[in-house]
Parts: C-alpha cells; structure tokens; sequence
C-alpha cells in the first residue's frame, strides 16, 4: 500500500505522518469512519446488513487470498473453518436463555451451557478453534500438492460439516442455532476488516510473505533458496484459517439464524469467486471484488422475481441468478484470467500518477481499496 | 447377523460400488489425460437422470430408446463442456483450469435448477429391472444383478477399445506426453474429446441405474456420487481404469457394510469416503494401482 514510507520512515519517530502517503491513508480512513457514522444512523437495516456482508467478504477473501493466491494452495476448505468459527462464536455470545430455547431436542452439553463470553472474546475464540483446526489438518494434508490438496481440503470441510450435524448436544445437530444475539454491527465488521488489510499487507511485505511468494512461484527453487517448505505452508493456512473463523463468526451473529447447510462447499464457492474476480494475489483486487460481488448478488435479486421488460412480462425464475453469477465466474477465467487487478496492489503513488497522466488534477481520495465512501 | 441378511448388505454394496466404478472411470481418464479433476462429472452424471426422466416421463420414449438417446446425448454434453470450458485454458496455469471446471459445475447444477426445477422428481420405475427375485431367503431387485455384470462387461469394452484401437492407442500416447504425441501427429484436440465423450457416456449409464436404485432425483444429486466416485478414482490409483472400478467396489462395499454392521455411525456415512481418501492420500498417494510419479525439475 506505501512501499516507499516502508523504507524510509521508523514507525517510532512522527515524521512519517508529514508525508504526502500516510496523511492520505489517514484521510481515507477517517473519511470512511465517517461514511460508517452516517450509514450508521441514516441507512435502512437492509443496507446496514449489505454493508457488514460486504465487509465480511472482504475479511473472508482476503483470508482465502493468503493461502490461495500469496502462497498458492489450493485450498478449498474455507466454508469448514467458517463452521467452526461461527458455531464457537454464536455458542460463547448465546445467554442461557437462549440456550435453552434452541436445544429443546436434546439438553445442551452442561459445561457449554453456563460459558457466555463477551463478543471479541467470542470471535477471538472462534478463530483461534479454526486456526487450531487447520493447525491439526495442514500437518498432514499440506504434504499433498494442487488438485489432490484441493480435494483432500474439501473433504476436510465437508467432515467438520458432517461432525456438526451429528453433534447433537454441542451443535444442536441439524436444526441449527436460532436467535443468536445480533452483535455485529458495522464498527465491528469494518474495523476487523481494516485491521485484516493491514495486518496481510504487513505479513505480505515481511520476509514471512516473500518466503509464501516464492512457494507459490515454485517450491523446487524456494526450498533450494533455503524456505523451510512445510512451515511456511502451515502458517499461511494457519492464519488464513484464523481469518476465516473470525469472518464466520461475524457472519454467524449477523445472519442470526446458522445451520450446517449454510456452510455446504457453495459458500467456499462464492470466496473463490470474489479472489479469482479480483486477482489471484491481489490484496486491493479481493477488497473491489468483495464489494462488487455482495452488491452484485443483492443488486441481481430482480431476476429471481418477476420483471416486466417494457412490452412482456419475465416470470420470476429462482435460482437465475446464480446462474450468472457461475457464468461469470467461468467467463473471468475463461478471458479474463488475471482478474480485475491481476497482482497489482493499489497504491497512492500510482493512483495520483493515473489522474495526472489523464491530465486532471488529484481527485478525491477513494476510501480503502477504492469503494465508495 | 444372520446370514441372509449378510447376503443382503452385500450385495447391496456391490451394486453400489458398480455405480461408483461406473462414474469413477470417467474421472480417471479425464483425468489421465489432462491431469485435471473434472468437477462437472458429477453434473454430467445428474443431467443423464433428468434426460433419461424427461424422454420417458415427458415424451413417452421406450426405456431402451431412451437409454441409447440419453447415453450418446450425455456423451455430446461432455464434449461440449469440454470444448467449451477446458479446451480455451490449454495451456493456462492448472489452478486456471480447476477454478473453470468448479465453474462449469456450478453453471450445470443451477442450470438444472431453472430449467428443471429444485423441487425433487420421482424417476419412473420400469418393471423389468424393479422386479423382485427371490433367491432362497434374500429378495433382490433384477436390477441389483443387471448393474455389476454391465459394470464389468463395459469395463472389457472399454479397456478392448484403448488397448486395440487407433484412438485408444492415441489416448494412451496423449495420456503419457501431450508434446510428443503431439509432434508424432496426434489430433490432441480430437483425442481428448473422444475421451470426454466416452467418460460421460459410462456416467450417462451410472446416472440411468442410480436413478433407478434410488428414484428419487434432484439437480445436487451429482455433487455427493460425483465426489465419492473421485475419492473411488483415487483409492484405486488416478489414470488407472482398473483402479478406478477397484476404488468403486471398495468404496460402496465398504460404506454398506460399515453402515450394516455399525448403525450408530449412519450419520457420518459421507464423512467416510473423506476419511479413506485422506488415509489412502497420506500412505499411498498414487493409490492401489497407480504408478509411482517422479517430480521433474
């Protein structure tokens, strides 16, 4: 994002903010902490929960992006460490009340009953369950290279997936979790967003995200180059997991109503769709993505209902629209196949440079990864 | 357990894992061939069930009829969804590939959708394969016989053609090195589309019996076979078509069985495959029969 502060700013002294790059990231910031003021208070619930989906993606493609795109394991798992990170995080934030509502089939475990944590708590927890998962999963199956690790990740997703329906008195099996406290809001979501971009745009930049670019180049030369191989793959797909657990966990608590049907390989499809739109390797291409996706998918709901085209009238067609939405993902890699930003990232060096070449002056500076704001 | 019933659960678990081995061989040519795991197998397989559905139910067709349409339509599906979405990613990056066949199998499961609709349908039964014969105490369907002795006399079709043909022999050459046999004045192109076509004829045939064995049909119904037949592919050893019919009577025998003899496990019959996949992918990765791959720098 500012290369250049990097190399010649120590974070300890101030001068860094002095600088033309930082004061802009500053502004930016601030100018969409603003915009969440405004559609805090302003924007209707239905906007308000397209704006935190948003967000979530977001966290969830980015997270995706580290081990797919940066490292280059074709993981296909993601939907798996959502799971797990939603159910902890929607089970910590229930009250016993609550608890005791859902679980009319079976009591709940006794122990998972009394324990209400409160909501970061919560989706650290939720996190650290994933990352711990896949700690247990990447020992062995990141041994295996390109399709079958795809596979075999898919088969690990789809086991947790199976697990939860089949755990009765944790998970409440099939019927799923109801009224789960709706504690994400939009400070939440964004700033666990804001925080993933830059935590990832640091871990890229750091020795750790060479190393991750280097396996993902080719494995043969980075581990003659002396990358010990298998960490390396284990601690991206550690953090990714991590991400992925936390992401689920907004997702649970904004939806809130969860059951193992929701977390089935399509969920896993659609991150796949947003990384592969926005460029495999691409930080800012995953966030433009993200948002243009979830708008996207709420914006084509018309064509599940009934339209008229000026002079006849369309039937409602459900299911229509994910029609599209798999047509487009078969035509971005059919034509389009480094995505939208390809492995570019957005800087402002770059971004100023565009407008001045266009002959205009600075326009106004877009918000984190360029969306609306 | 008694005996009989013992009989039962086995015999079941071989008509499964024929249907398994049927469609596991389509993986494992396309496979062989392009090295790549063709994630719309599993909707091909669920588009020969609609087709056979539609031109029996809707049109009225004799079921034989039927049949041969529905077999040589499936087979032309495949050559198109392979020209369509492999052929342009030749030479792309493999995950290109893999992102374009998740792809075209999300666009035919959603296809199937819309123009079929979610709401699942009854698969007509036909009296000549439903028909019950009693064998001493076990009752089986004829069908439960039909599928394992059609699995294997394909099987010898199939394995004669490769072996004793010129496009077998060309799918071999292509199978082993793409450039060579391309330089020996091979039709790649055409090679490869001789082997969609053939792969989705035996998934067409797979989806005819499994929709008779279970006559329920819905447009997912190929995600879950389709997947397990895969982990079939790769029980046996991936490329290999032997292999593949092997992982298929392993894979259904063991899931009956595991079932019949450990009822409280029922609720974790799919985690299963998943389960012998990774064990089989850890101790063995190029499988039961496969040949051992040696990376090239």
């Amino acid at each position: 994002m500012n290369n250049n502060t990097q190399k010649q700013s120590p974070l300890i002294r101030l001068d860094w903010i002095k600088e033309r790059n930082p004061k802009l990231t500053i502004i930016s910031l601030l100018l969409l902490g603003i915009f969440l003021y405004i559609a805090d208070n302003r924007f209707d619930a239905y906007q308000v929960r397209v704006l935190n989906l948003c967000a979530i993606y977001t966290v969830l493609g980015l997270s995706m992006n580290l081990i797919n795109g940066f490292t280059g394991l074709f993981s296909l798992g993601h939907a798996g460490f959502m799971a797990i990170g939603a159910y902890t995080c929607a089970l910590l934030t229930m009250p016993v009340a609550v608890k005791d509502q859902n679980f009319f089939l079976e009591p709940i475990n006794e122990v998972l009953r009394t324990i209400v944590l409160p909501y970061p708590a919560a989706l650290l927890v939720g996190g650290i369950f994933a990352a711990l998962m896949a700690f247990l999963i990447g020992a062995p199956v990141l041994r295996l290279k390109g399709d079958y690790l795809g596979i075999a990740t898919l088969g690990f997703a789809e086991i947790i997936r199976i697990v939860i329906t089949n755990l009765q008195t944790i998970t409440n099996g099939a019927l799923g979790l109801k009224s789960i406290p709706a504690k994400t809001n939009l400070w939440w979501s964004y700033g666990i967003a804001v925080f993933t971009t830059v935590f990832l745009v640091w871990l890229i930049n750091s020795s750790y995200g060479r190393a991750f670019k280097a396996i993902r180049e080719d494995e043969i030369a980075a581990e003659a180059m002396g990358i010990n191989l298998f960490k390396h793959k284990v601690l991206s797909f550690v953090i990714g997991a991590f991400f992925a657990g936390v992401g689920g966990g907004l997702l649970g608590n904004l939806l809130g109503a969860i059951n193992p049907l929701l977390f089935r390989f399509t969920l896993t499809f659609n991150i796949l769709l947003i990384i592969v739109l926005g460029g495999m390797g691409s930080i800012t291409g995953t966030i433009i993505s993200a948002f243009i996706v979830t708008i996207g998918q709420e914006a084509l709901r018309f064509l599940d209902q009934p339209f008229s085209l000026g002079f006849i009238q369309v039937p409602g067609i459900s299911g229509l629209r994910m029609v599209v939405f798999s047509a487009l993902l078969m035509l971005v890699v059919l034509f389009f196949r480094r995505g939208l930003m390809g492995t570019n990232e957005f800087s402002w060096d770059s971004f100023i440079g565009f407008f001045k070449n266009l002959g205009k002056g600075p326009g106004k500076p877009l918000s984190k990864g360029g969306t609306e704001s | 357990m008694a005996f009989d019933v013992f009989l039962q659960h086995l015999t079941n678990g071989i008509s499964l894992g024929s249907l398994y081995a049927l469609v596991a061989i389509g993986y494992t040519m396309v496979y062989g061939i392009l090295r790549l795991i063709n994630f719309a197998h599993g909707d091909i397989f669920m588009m020969a069930t609609y087709f056979t559905f539609y031109s029996i139910v809707i049109f009225g067709v004799p079921w034989y009829a039927a049949f041969l349409a529905v077999i040589v339509v499936t087979g032309a599906l495949g050559v198109i969804l392979e020209a369509s979405a492999y052929r342009p990613l030749r030479d792309a990056p493999r995950i290109s590939i893999m992102i374009s066949a998740i792809g075209a199998s999300f666009l035919l499961e959603n296809l199937a959708i819309v123009i079929f609709g979610g709401r699942p349908k009854a698969f007509p039964a036909l009296d000549f394969f439903t028909e019950v014969i009693k064998l001493g105490t076990v009752s089986i369907q004829r069908l439960t016989f039909i599928i394992p002795v059609m699995t294997l006399v394909l099987l010898y079709v199939l394995l004669y053609l490769i072996n004793n043909t010129k496009s077998g022999m060309a799918m071999r050459a292509v199978s082993k090195d793409f450039e060579t046999s391309r330089l020996m004045g091979i039709d790649v192109n055409r090679t490869i589309s001789v082997t969609f076509f053939l792969g989705s004829m035996l998934a067409a045939v797979g989806g005819i019996m499994w929709g008779m064995k279970f006559p329920q049909i819905q447009p997912l119904m190929g995600v879950m076979p389709g997947v397990k037949c895969f982990i079939a592919a790769v029980i046996g050893g991936i490329g290999n078509i032997q292999g593949a019919v092997l992982g298929g009577f392993i894979l259904g025998l063991v899931e009956i069985l595991l079932i019949a003899f450990l009822p409280d496990l029922t609720g974790y019959r799919d985690a299963f495959a998943f389960i012998l996949l990774i064990i089989v992918l850890l101790f063995r990765p190029t499988g039961i029969m496969g040949e051992k791959i040696a990376e090239k720098v």
